[in-house]
């Protein structure tokens, strides 16, 4: 039987703005621990939230952008238990009324359009930053002691839920790479999965091909890269197709993932369900966002990334669109093509040479790369990966480089090939002999004689046309 | 330094006057008030604690032991926070000390306000001041007492279900509960939010008014405050020509009601009547009949999550334990009195899946009507009136092992609390020689309205406040 993944995903964002959520603490890394609190994120007896109008606003855009409905009425709810990282008790969030529901994301693929639904975006507020020392487990039980840094308590945090329409780990990751790319480009978070401003949980069961059943899931967490997420995904629907083969049943469990070991180890099991009791918070008034304030954000949005891929694909090919758009790479791209730039070529060194080299795309003048993307082939490599490097230094230009280009002309470079040739006898019978895998040592010996400023790609047609003959 | 006046008598309004007028330094009123304290609060147990230095030099004032005072222990009357000393002002105690008002101390409360009578502070009830033997009140019994007998010329309370209203009726004194969202709650340790509201209590209405003056008004630190619709006015007149007054049937003759409280408050409706206003029965029957348990759901389930911050995590006593678990046991187990515990179990259980719906949601439709009644009643009439409390001041002990018996003592005051509603209460006679109180409900923020009327009743009353015992 050939089996389908029905995969969900969960997406946790933590908005980049300038002040925590629910009071005005700076919200951000790198300041010593603890001192970025004050009352009310500390759940100091009688200290009230107050929500951040920034993080609302930028909660409409997200939803926007993902084409969700926008509630005209958002409400705040508690999610209560006990964790010493939450320090009110509770955690205030959006619960059955969020900002935004019912939206969905346009995945651009070789067989057409994707649609990933959205089921929601909801606000809430992040859990300050435990460190359980001691113990094997570096879980809060059989820990020596705990400490808790509360910087983090109570940053703005969107979470984002899909519908189960994802049916590959490699389309997860590809959405993801398409959301992410699209939360960036509105401004509200740096989306960065190493630094946890991006957290993703997934859902995964398994079904036969082409029925349409849902089968009990199972959930993943703790990936904390792109490509973890898919490879725990691969290996949680290999594990689930192996259990329903065997005649066995999945059972609905959660599974932290290994990047190590690629295993997945499931968390015990707790005897009785949570129970958060959730209910409305009474110390906010719900969100009533404007419909003009609704509007105005709705003729901001920038074009979106899925948007530009399909514009790209035109002109280019839906790979290479999508590299250079989830790079954010396909402004620049834009940029050097409208000088002259060939079109593949300027994509590839975009998405290969400068990426490699990791030059800020945004800092590089697009006319001196459309120079270098044209020389490329008679440039010596070195003399082209160092421009390549320098692209964003102020002031770049390409004219140092270009004028270090490779020696072309088969006059000067036939004498040369004919030494080299003349020198090594036992080279030629060889290659003559069939070992055609020597052209490489024929043109790497011209380099040498040249001081590495011959054309390759000539030297090379010139040696094969000598020995041919 | 020998007392300069009376402060069983002096008013907070004539305690200005003084100091505007130089008869006294505030050195000399801020004394008076110590020694008074010194003097009797021995018997009363009105203050958990009084301050030494303070920056204002204007009115004295006292505050209720939930209202957050920077560098002041601020307990709530519970264990769980004995020795927690607040890093910031509550906005009121900022806003009084902003109007030069020099801090006296912190008065009794029953544990996180929870309570009619003080006797379930942790730290030992307050007692009432025309008969120590008797409760003051609750849950702001220590404020309450405090002004009665001259400790603090006017205090701030808290009231979630009448913890200012019944303490000023059992206390012989003025107590304003206000509309909710007129007076900022940040900084006030949290009963219930949806109900909690910080407000005055003094010796006259006047006094009353210019506290509410002073700490009313939009925070932006607290969300669900909103600026007045019309400043606060000092009442003056003595007629009330013109004005309905509505006696709702059910508070007025509900089971429990004392005959030596409603005979007093029927007085007074008959001075209220010879004064101008109109007076007519009306009706608030679902109020009454379910206000009761539609409160003992929402206010404990609201306070089962309010009171979940106390873990021993990061402040207040932490109970030794070998786990995160033990140890938030432990620590609320030690810290809680049971009156809180009681709550907490109840709110939890009416939250939890399963029976949110039948309780919590329920209770939060039966609120929807409770409001929509009294719009409707008031509607029809300027002013309600009631008796505040069907009793007078009990004795300490009596309900004290009954919870219901004691719940029953804010039958009468929590219909308009759940609505949002003010109330004053002003006190209108003697029963059994102890004050009756009586109840005035407004219309949201119809305080303006509260204090005329009841500044008019007050002078046709002509009351004493000095209980007899000190006369």
């Amino acid at each position: 039987m050939t089996w389908e993944p029905v995969i969900g995903l969960e997406i946790h964002v933590q908005l980049k703005t300038r002040t925590k959520m629910f009071c005005r603490c700076a919200a951000g890394f790198g300041a010593g621990e603890n001192t970025q609190t004050c009352p009310v994120c500390l759940g100091f007896p009688g200290a009230l939230p107050v929500a951040n109008r920034t993080a609302v606003e930028w909660t409409i855009r997200l939803g926007l952008a993902l084409g969700c409905e926008i509630a005209e009425r958002a409400v705040f709810s508690r999610k209560n238990y006990f964790y010493p990282d939450l320090p009110k008790g509770y955690q205030i969030s959006q619960y059955d009324l969020p900002s935004c529901i019912d939206g969905k994301m346009i995945l651009p693929t070789s067989e057409g359009d994707r649609v990933i639904g959205i089921v929601r975006a909801h606000l809430e507020e992040d859990a300050a930053k435990t460190v359980h020392v001691g113990g094997r487990t570096g879980r809060i039980g059989g820990a020596d002691y705990s400490l808790v840094d509360y910087n983090r308590g109570g940053t703005p945090l969107v979470e984002i839920v899909t519908a189960p329409d994802v049916r590959s780990a490699e389309e997860a990751k590809r959405f993801l790479q398409l959301l992410r790319q699209t939360i960036v480009e509105l401004g509200i978070s740096d989306a960065e999965m190493e630094k946890g401003t991006l957290r993703v949980d997934a859902n995964v069961s398994v079904r036969p091909q082409s029925s349409d059943e849902l089968r009990t899931r199972t959930e993943l967490k703790n990936m904390n890269s792109f490509n973890f997420v898919a490879r725990g995904i691969e290996a949680e629907v290999e594990r689930q197709v192996a259990v329903w083969e065997s005649g066995g049943e999945v059972k609905q469990e959660t599974f932290d993932f290994d990047a190590a070991t690629g295993a997945l180890t499931p968390r015990r099991a707790k005897e009785e369900a949570d129970d958060y009791r959730y209910f409305p918070e009474p110390d906010l008034v719900p969100v009533e966002p404007p419909a003009e304030l609704v509007e105005r954000l709705r003729t901001e949005l920038p074009e979106l990334p899925a948007a530009r891929i399909r514009r790209i694909e035109r002109k280019l090919d839906l790979e290479r669109a999508t590299v250079l758009v989830t790079g954010g790479l396909d402004a620049l791209w834009e940029q050097t093509v409208a000088v002259g730039a060939e079109r593949v070529a300027a994509a590839n060194v975009i998405a290969n040479n400068v990426v490699g080299a990791g030059v800020a795309p945004a800092a590089v003048p697009a006319r001196e790369l459309a120079r270098l993307v044209e020389a490329r082939e008679r440039l010596p490599r070195a003399a082209f990966d160092e421009a390549i490097a320098k692209l964003a230094d102020p002031g770049f230009s390409a004219d140092p480089y270009l004028a270090q280009e490779a020696v072309s002309d088969t006059d000067e470079l036939e004498p040369i090939v004919a030494r080299v040739l003349e020198a090594n006898p036992g080279h030629v019978e060889a290659y003559r002999g069939g070992k055609e895998g020597l052209l490489g040592f024929f043109v790497g010996q011209v380099m040498k004689e040249t001081q590495g400023k011959a054309n390759a790609r000539v030297v090379s047609e010139l040696v094969r046309a000598k020995l041919s003959a | 330094m020998a007392a300069v006046v009376d402060t069983l008598r002096l008013t907070a309004e004539e305690a200005a006057g003084l100091l505007e007028r130089g008869e006294l330094s505030p050195a000399e009123l801020r004394g008076a008030y110590l020694e008074a304290i010194a003097e009797r609060d021995g018997e009363l147990h009105c203050f958990l604690r009084t301050v030494e230095e303070t920056e204002g030099d204007g009115v004295p004032i006292a505050l209720k032991d939930v209202i957050s005072t920077k560098g002041v222990e601020t307990t709530a009357g519970s264990r769980i926070l004995s020795g927690y000393v607040p890093v910031f002002d509550a906005t009121v105690a900022g806003r009084v000390k902003k109007a030069g008002l020099s801090l006296l101390g912190k008065t009794n409360t029953d544990e996180f306000a929870m309570g009619s009578s003080t006797e379930n502070s942790a730290w030992g009830p307050s007692r009432n001041p025309w008969d120590p033997e008797r409760v003051p009140g609750g849950s702001g019994g220590g404020s309450a007492a405090a002004v009665t007998a001259g400790l603090a010329p006017w205090a701030l309370g808290s009231d979630t279900g009448g913890s200012i209203k019944q303490p000023s009726a059992l206390c012989g004194n003025v107590g304003l509960r206000p509309t909710y969202g007129s007076v900022s709650r940040y900084g006030v340790v949290a009963f219930a939010s949806s109900l909690d509201q910080i407000g005055p209590v003094a010796k006259t209405v006047r006094d009353v008014a210019l506290l509410y003056s002073i700490v009313s008004g939009r925070d932006p630190n607290d969300s669900t405050t909103a600026e007045l619709p019309e400043p606060v006015r000092l009442p003056e007149g003595e007629s009330l020509a013109g004005l309905r007054i509505g006696v709702p049937t059910e508070l007025n003759e509900a089971e429990g009601i004392e005959p030596g409280v409603g005979e007093a408050v029927r007085r007074a409706l008959e001075l209220v009547t010879g004064l101008g206003a109109e007076v007519e029965e009306c009706s608030l029957p679902r109020s009454v009949r379910y206000g009761l348990a539609c409160y003992y759901l929402i206010a404990p389930a609201e306070a089962s999550s309010n009171l979940a911050r106390y873990d021993g995590v990061r402040y207040g006593p932490r109970a030794e334990a070998t786990s995160y678990q033990e140890l938030v046991d432990r620590t609320r187990d030690e810290g809680f009195g049971d009156e809180p515990k009681r709550r907490i179990m109840l709110g939890t259980y009416a939250l939890s899946a399963g029976y949110y719906d039948a309780f919590y949601g329920q209770a939060q439709k039966v609120r929807t009507l409770i409001i929509e009644e009294h719009r409707e009643a008031l509607s029809r009439f300027d002013v309600l009136v009631s008796p505040t409390s069907p009793t007078v001041a009990f004795r300490v002990g009596e309900r004290a092992a009954d919870p219901l018996a004691m719940y029953a003592s804010d039958l009468l005051t929590i219909p308009s609390c759940l609505a949002g509603l003010p109330g004053l209460s002003i006190p209108c006679g003697l029963s059994e020689g102890l004050p009756v109180g009586l109840q005035l409900i407004g219309p949201q923020f119809g305080e303006n309205l509260l204090f005329r009327v009841g500044h008019a009743l007050e002078r046709a009353l002509a009351f004493d406040t000095v209980p007899e015992r000190w006369r």
